[in-house]
């Protein structure tokens, strides 16, 4: 390896991590210090271009620094030392892996001497997250240090992102090398394809051109492949509707006309039905999940084409046969679309695309979403639909938990613009709401956060209001509390008898003082009447963070609904 | 379907069991995995045999490239190939049975390699299907010990797997 002329100083191994992270331009660590990594934080402590944020368990740095990428563009960064702090880490790791996010987890190992050894905290950090990383590396010599760490946000970052991680043994962090930091890092067994195939993309083209009902279903991809404006341009040249997954929400303007709603386990009517009885389907970045098309075989009752483009081959034809696969990075492959459809003269038939969207309209008619608006209890959708018009002209970021409430804001909030709507798609992790919320935060100080989440999800990182004292970051917490795990007493309800095992919250904790021992504003909410008020006066408090404990209807459920098991147009509807 | 897939991968620590962990996470059925450097120490080579549906196998072939150690791959059941794997079976070869052991020796073009006055170390090579039939035509009794490799696969003619 080459040296910079005049370099002759020897870095240890902790400060040759730093100059990596400032090399890469890294704003914010998140982490927590352990005996494995002290060298490392010795350096932190040395250096004022990386600030550290602590968190108060490792499985919320990870959440932050994922909420950190998805928010922005760049790499989340997280510091957590051996043994417990990378097995704290793994919900973390997974959910960003699940989600394709791009983060790097630098955790310390104890020293390479010891490493086999059951040393005190000591785990076998690249065993145990191994299936939930997009790579991981074990550096055992310091002179691979700069090299390893280039290589892992290289690989964080680019084809389909996930997160990386690099564990550094003690030892490794003291041991002096000279430094020097690769431009790039040409890796011959790792090259994504960036440009569609050109001939995929005219037949694609041409079979949308013939479409009688066409439908554009679009995932998280286009939201992390920065492809919105692309999207958009072509969905309005086409004419045809757009539905999004959970993942894909703000990926295409929620107001557009266009649009026809979130699809899948809980997507309106309309999408569904127009996702099972379309004749060609474009899917762009997302992978047909089980939670989007339902069971594959119904699906399949139907005949359609389909067209799928996504950065990852393996997403492609794994749960559903495809017609044209298109493998690329989804922006490149829309300019190209877009280009391709510009020149030409061929547009979509008229007559079909009016005759399409009066069906859909019919769909529509069913109101899909409708629920009691004159009630005396408190409706969650109400405080969801009541937040979305106070703060949709703000510079608004919303993230949620998982359950009912995560698919109530799906539903009733809509995001006109990508990176705006943060939450655990794939995984499901409950706990990310809070950790999420103080990552964006962060990313976007001006900005204001609003966490949507239920008094169980909340519960399983609640811990971070303290790490929301510590640096002033002024979220406001929607907390939709039913006094019950809601999705879990929902399933029970429909699938198991209304015998609901142990998913009443008995004994919860009084939300307002809790917050106040954390040293911060807390509100409870239990009147209709009371949303409005409560709702502006927690947003008017620009810097401070606010907990509105809503009491809401204990039995309400969310529909549409496809059960598992079953197909995309058998759902249960209000 | 049976399928062996051959895969070039960076020579690196854990390589194996990355493979190995992605046909278990996946429920993807492993046969047989065998694995060793190649020529370029750098790279080790890795044949695995499975089976499965065409999609399974297409799923398999994708995410194995998806490993980021993974330099190649290529389903040698695509084309035309030979397969080949080595057996050491340990028999007994006393009384009359000794003649007879040599004799199947023989005929299946095995090589005994150590001899002891009850017992002959036979060397085998075949595919799967000819170690199968070598160890059926044995009376069960007379086997006393065997090992296989797996099996390793190349293309014939001018078919080669190898890094530009």
């Amino acid at each position: 390896m080459e040296l910079t002329a005049g370099v002759t100083t020897e870095l240890s191994g902790a400060e040759i991590t730093l100059r990596c992270l400032h090399e890469e331009g890294v704003e914010f660590m998140f982490g927590y210090p352990g005996g494995a990594v002290l060298p490392l934080y010795d350096e932190i402590f040395k250096q004022d271009k990386v600030k550290h944020i602590l968190v108060r368990h490792e499985q919320a740095a990870v959440h932050a620094a994922d909420a950190y990428a998805r928010s922005t563009e760049k790499v989340g960064v997280v510091l957590v030392t051996s043994g417990p702090g990378v097995t704290n880490a793994v919900t973390g790791i997974a959910t960003a892996y699940m989600d394709s996010i791009p983060v790097v987890i630098i955790s310390g190992q104890v020293p390479t001497h010891a490493i086999g050894q059951d040393a005190f905290q000591e785990v076998d950090a690249i065993g145990v997250t191994r299936p939930c990383v997009k790579h991981n590396f074990l550096v055992k010599d310091v002179k691979d240090l700069a090299v390893t760490i280039k290589k892992a946000f290289y690989l964080a970052s680019t084809g389909r992102p996930g997160p990386v991680l690099v564990d550094i043994p003690k030892d490794v962090q003291t041991a002096k090398t000279n430094f020097f930091y690769p431009q790039s890092v040409p890796m011959r067994s790792y090259n994504p394809v960036i440009k569609g195939h050109s001939g995929q993309i005219r037949k694609a083209l041409n079979l949308l051109l013939e479409a009688k009902r066409p439908m554009i279903y679009t995932g998280g991809g286009v939201v992390l492949g920065n492809a919105s404006a692309e999207l958009a341009q072509l969905v309005h040249t086409l004419g045809f509707p757009c539905t999004n997954t959970l993942m894909g929400l703000g990926g295409y303007p929620a107001t557009d006309p266009q649009f026809v709603g979130m699809l899948g386990m809980h997507g309106t009517y309309e999408a569904n039905m127009a996702m099972q009885h379309c004749d060609v389907l474009l899917a762009i970045g997302a992978r047909f999940d089980d939670r989007v098309i339902g069971n594959p075989a119904h699906f399949f009752q139907e005949d359609r084409k389909i067209l799928h483009v996504d950065i990852d081959p393996s997403s492609i034809s794994k749960r559903v046969r495809v017609d044209v696969p298109i493998v690329g990075d989804v922006r490149e492959v829309l300019q190209e679309m877009n280009r391709q459809l510009a020149a030409g003269k061929e547009r979509p038939d008229p007559v079909a695309a009016k005759a399409w969207w009066d069906q859909i309209a019919t769909w529509k008619g069913r109101d899909c979403l409708k629920y009691d608006r004159d009630s005396k209890i408190i409706k969650p959708q109400s405080v969801v639909e009541k937040l979305y018009e106070l703060t949709k002209d703000m510079d608004m970021y919303v993230t949620s938990d998982v359950g009912q409430h995560q698919m109530w804001a799906a539903q009733f909030y809509k995001f006109d613009k990508p990176r705006r709507w943060i939450n655990s798609g794939g995984l499901g992790t409950m706990g990310v709401g809070l950790p999420y919320a103080l990552g964006v935060q962060l990313a976007h100080p001006e900005a204001t956060v609003a966490c949507v989440t239920g008094e169980a999800s909340i519960q399983m990182c609640i811990q971070e209001l303290s790490t929301a004292k510590q640096y002033h970051l002024p979220v406001k917490i929607v907390n939709l509390n039913n006094r019950y795990m809601g999705m879990v007493r929902q399933w029970q309800e429909f699938f198991h008898g209304n015998r609901y095992a142990e998913s009443y919250m008995d004994a919860l904790p009084n939300f307002v003082k809790l917050t106040e021992a954390y040293g911060h504003i807390g509100m409870r909410i239990d009147k209709p009447e009371d949303v409005e008020p409560a709702l502006r006066e927690a947003f008017s408090r620009k810097d401070d963070l606010v907990f509105m404990d809503f009491i809401t209807d204990q039995t309400e459920n969310v529909f549409p609904m496809v059960p598992g098991g079953k197909g995309l147009s058998e759902m249960i509807l209000v | 379907m049976r399928h062996i897939i051959s895969l070039l991968m960076e020579n690196e620590p854990g390589a194996l069991s990355r493979v190995a962990g992605l046909f278990s996470a996946r429920g993807y059925n492993i046969e047989s995995l065998t694995v060793a450097p190649t020529e370029d120490p750098s790279l080790s080579r890795m044949t695995v045999v499975t089976s499965g549906s065409d999609d399974v196998i297409e799923q398999i072939t994708k995410q194995l490239n998806k490993l980021v150690d993974v330099v190649k791959v290529v389903d040698l059941s695509d084309g035309d190939h030979i397969e080949r794997e080595l057996m050491l079976v340990k028999v007994r070869a006393s009384g009359k049975d000794r003649e007879e052991m040599k004799r199947m020796a023989d005929i299946f073009r095995g090589r005994i390699l150590d001899v002891t006055d009850k017992a002959y170390t036979i060397e085998l090579t075949g595919t799967g299907a000819k170690l199968d039939a070598f160890l059926g035509a044995l009376e069960q009794g007379v086997i006393l010990e065997t090992v296989r490799t797996g099996a390793s696969g190349i293309g014939r003619g001018e078919r080669i797997l190898k890094v530009q």
